[in-house]
């Protein structure tokens, strides 16, 4: 956990639904206790996670403090693109006007890859030492597998097609940003589900192929942590049916499946470090059940 | 009322919703069911994993759809009547495909193809699955070979880009935005072409010139498709608001996802997109009446065993506890649409795997609604 919390970026991938968002959330609070400067970063707009360590209702697009020394940030395109305007343009009012102008906001809509650019770009700009109050650690809680690959090219993609000029500067410092690995790790989150497995195989080796980069981490997420033997299995079908048998058996063969699934993702991925989250069976997602993953997670 | 049901009269059936959901399971059992009941159905899918291609005996799928073999189900006990035929979307193949299909010529044809920005971001971003995702539909439906098509849509996490990434994309080529750029004539024009010289000018200092060079020739060689695009665009609104034409709502009883798929039933409300209503994931359900455990009476039925009752007991009561979640999620999304009856789908015994998987889904969906509450029932704890 040292080792990752080391670096300036965490990013967060993995498939829908597979709780990359408690991952991320988790991962903020156990470098917030460890005393780093932290700020999780939310690409769309959802309110729960936010919602979760946070009581109030500031503007999620703006940098905030959710505890004790976390902060928390939705990136939205748009407002990213007028902060990048007035960064670059010397004449405020130019910017103002050229964000507001219908040719400009229209032609970046439909550019694509613009809309993933504008914000890895931000997020690239969080992870900056200069500035008044820099970040030790910026944790990405990234788009699934498919567009979060997408984000983590499109960078390289822009610096090769602009060739020169502060596009291809900036698009080539990002990516070499995102392609050193002292500096960003990639984690990947996965259930132990079929689908959810293979498409973390799948991520894996596209990193390697297409980015040349590695997971840093794969967090299995959600396990079943009951425990029935093969033996245990077979004298619960003999006995005759009743909610407690049911309940143990279901349970017997939902962990069984998952096993197997887990052993399934740490033969495909040998050679990168593996931790597993508990599945949590009480209530929602609140501050306290973050808490307990996040320090399930340093242990 | 059964899917079987809902599907009376529609054509397509589009299955929308957050990641991670059961989508594209749910969209491969709508198929195999209506395929069952006789009808011929494509199936199109977005399924990186191809573990889809694997659970109906394919090899591969590629960008056509390909007949899935009916003795594969028959193991089963699946009569099929119809036929199921399956693909898997290439975005980057499909958008070729409609370059191909819209351009008046060969000459822009080939200047779209192989323009630099077009190459190196036609296949790899957000949105373009969407795009042609739609594309295909249309495509499909206008071909006339299939009674059905069952279209899963791509996992996004906002799961309306799906609606919004082809206007965005055809609302710019049909806009006045890309006629200022690409073709200023005329007075008026010739003021906003100052206007967009100016834009120019500052993304210059912005981007560097060399983007900006490729940028205009890309939206000005796609100029050349802008009229079919636009009629692609009203073919393909008026296909998605056709009264043949259903979403089904697919969500897992969770709450971000329940938030997920009353936002997404609003925003097709509000665009006059025909819904067919929800259905639920892996649902844990809990018993009507949850009858007590007498722990001794089961340790008695496990040979004494005292350990196992304990731990089936625990088991037990984690699994009552996320059925009492379940049943608070589903309760938020019939309390917004009340007029609404969800299809609950049970998780089921070890997941959902394989062909068998697929058809344990499939006979839920398709039950009658009191088959389906005697099945809910039965995996109820």
């Amino acid at each position: 956990m040292d080792d990752l919390l080391a670096h300036s970026l965490l990013v967060v991938t993995g498939k829908g639904g597979v709780g990359k968002s408690t991952v991320a959330a988790a991962l903020g609070l156990a470098a917030s206790r460890r005393g780093l400067r932290t700020i999780v970063v939310e690409v769309a707009a959802r309110e729960d996670i936010s919602r979760a360590l946070a009581a109030d209702t500031a503007s999620a697009f703006d940098e905030r403090s959710v505890a004790n020394g976390l902060h928390h940030i939705s990136i939205e395109p748009q407002r990213a693109m007028e902060d990048y305007l007035r960064e670059r343009l010397p004449v405020r009012a130019l910017a103002g006007w050229l964000s507001r102008s219908r040719i400009f906001s229209t032609l970046t809509a439909a550019t694509p890859g613009m809309r993933e650019l504008l914000t890895i770009g931000k997020v690239w700009e969080l992870c900056q030492p200069g500035g008044a109050e820099p970040y030790d650690l910026v944790v990405l809680d990234a788009p699934s597998t498919g567009h979060g690959l997408a984000m983590l090219q499109a960078p390289r993609t822009f610096a090769s097609v602009a060739r020169v000029g502060p596009v291809a500067r900036q698009g080539q410092a990002i990516a070499s940003f995102l392609g050193d690995p002292r500096r960003t790790a990639i984690l990947a989150v996965s259930s132990a589900e079929e689908m959810a497995v293979s498409e973390t195989l799948q991520l894996r080796s596209r990193l390697r192929e297409e980015l040349g980069l590695e997971l840093s981490l794969i967090v299995a997420n959600a396990i079943v942590r009951h425990r029935f033997t093969g033996d245990d299995e077979r004298k619960l079908r003999a006995a005759p049916r009743s909610p407690a048998q049911h309940g143990g058996l279901f349970m017997a063969s939902w962990a069984r499946h998952q096993r197997a699934q887990l052993a399934r993702l740490r033969r495909g991925t040998a050679g990168v470090a593996l931790v597993t989250l508990p599945f949590v069976f009480g209530s929602a997602l609140d501050r306290a059940s973050l808490q307990r993953l996040s320090r399930e997670l340093e242990r | 009322m059964s899917i079987g049901e809902r599907m009376v009269g529609k054509r397509i059936c589009i299955c929308a919703g957050s990641g991670g959901v059961g989508k594209t399971t749910t969209a491969a059992a709508v198929a195999l069911g209506l395929a069952a009941e006789g009808r011929r159905v494509a199936l199109v899918t977005i399924d990186p994993a191809r573990r889809l291609a694997q659970s109906l005996g394919l090899e591969q799928m590629g960008n056509t759809p390909r007949l899935v073999e009916p003795a594969h189900f028959a193991g089963e006990g699946i009569e099929m009547r119809g036929e199921l035929w399956a693909m898997m979307l290439d975005p980057k193949r499909t958008f070729d495909e409609l370059i191909d299909a819209l351009a008046p010529d060969a000459a822009t044809r080939e200047a779209i193809l192989a323009n630099r920005i077009y190459q190196e971001l036609s296949g790899a971003v957000a949105g373009s699955q969407e795009f042609t995702a739609v594309a295909k539909l249309y495509e499909l439906d206008a071909s006339d070979r299939f009674d059905a098509i069952v279209l899963d849509t791509p996992p996004s996490r906002n799961a309306m880009d799906f609606l919004d990434a082809p206007d965005r994309l055809t609302g710019f080529l049909q806009g006045r935005a890309l006629k200022m750029i690409t073709a200023p004539t005329g007075g008026a024009a010739a003021i906003a072409a100052r206007g967009s010289g100016l834009v120019f000018s500052a993304l210059r200092r912005i981007t560097g010139v060399d983007l900006l060079a490729d940028l205009s020739a890309f939206f000005g060689v796609l100029g050349g498709v802008i009229d079919g695009f636009s009629e692609r665009a009203n073919a393909v609104s008026r296909l998605l608001g056709d009264p043949a034409t259903t979403f089904l709502i697919v969500t897992s009883p969770e709450p971000t996802s329940v938030e997920e798929a009353i936002f997404l039933r609003r925003r097709l409300d509000q665009a006059d997109m025909p819904v067919g209503g929800f259905v639920v994931n892996r649902v844990r359900m809990l018993a009507r009446n949850p009858p007590t455990v007498d722990e001794s009476a089961l340790t008695a039925e496990l040979d004494g065993d005292d350990r196992l009752a304990a731990r089936s007991m625990r088991a037990l009561e984690d699994l009552r506890a996320l059925a009492r979640r379940d049943a608070a999620g589903l309760r938020h999304l019939s309390s917004e649409f009340a007029d609404e009856r969800p299809i609950l789908v049970p998780q089921l015994d070890g997941g959902v795997s394989g062909v068998a998987g697929l058809v344990a889904v499939q006979r839920i969906l398709f039950a009658s609604r009191r088959a389906r509450s005697a099945l809910l029932a039965e995996h109820a704890f």
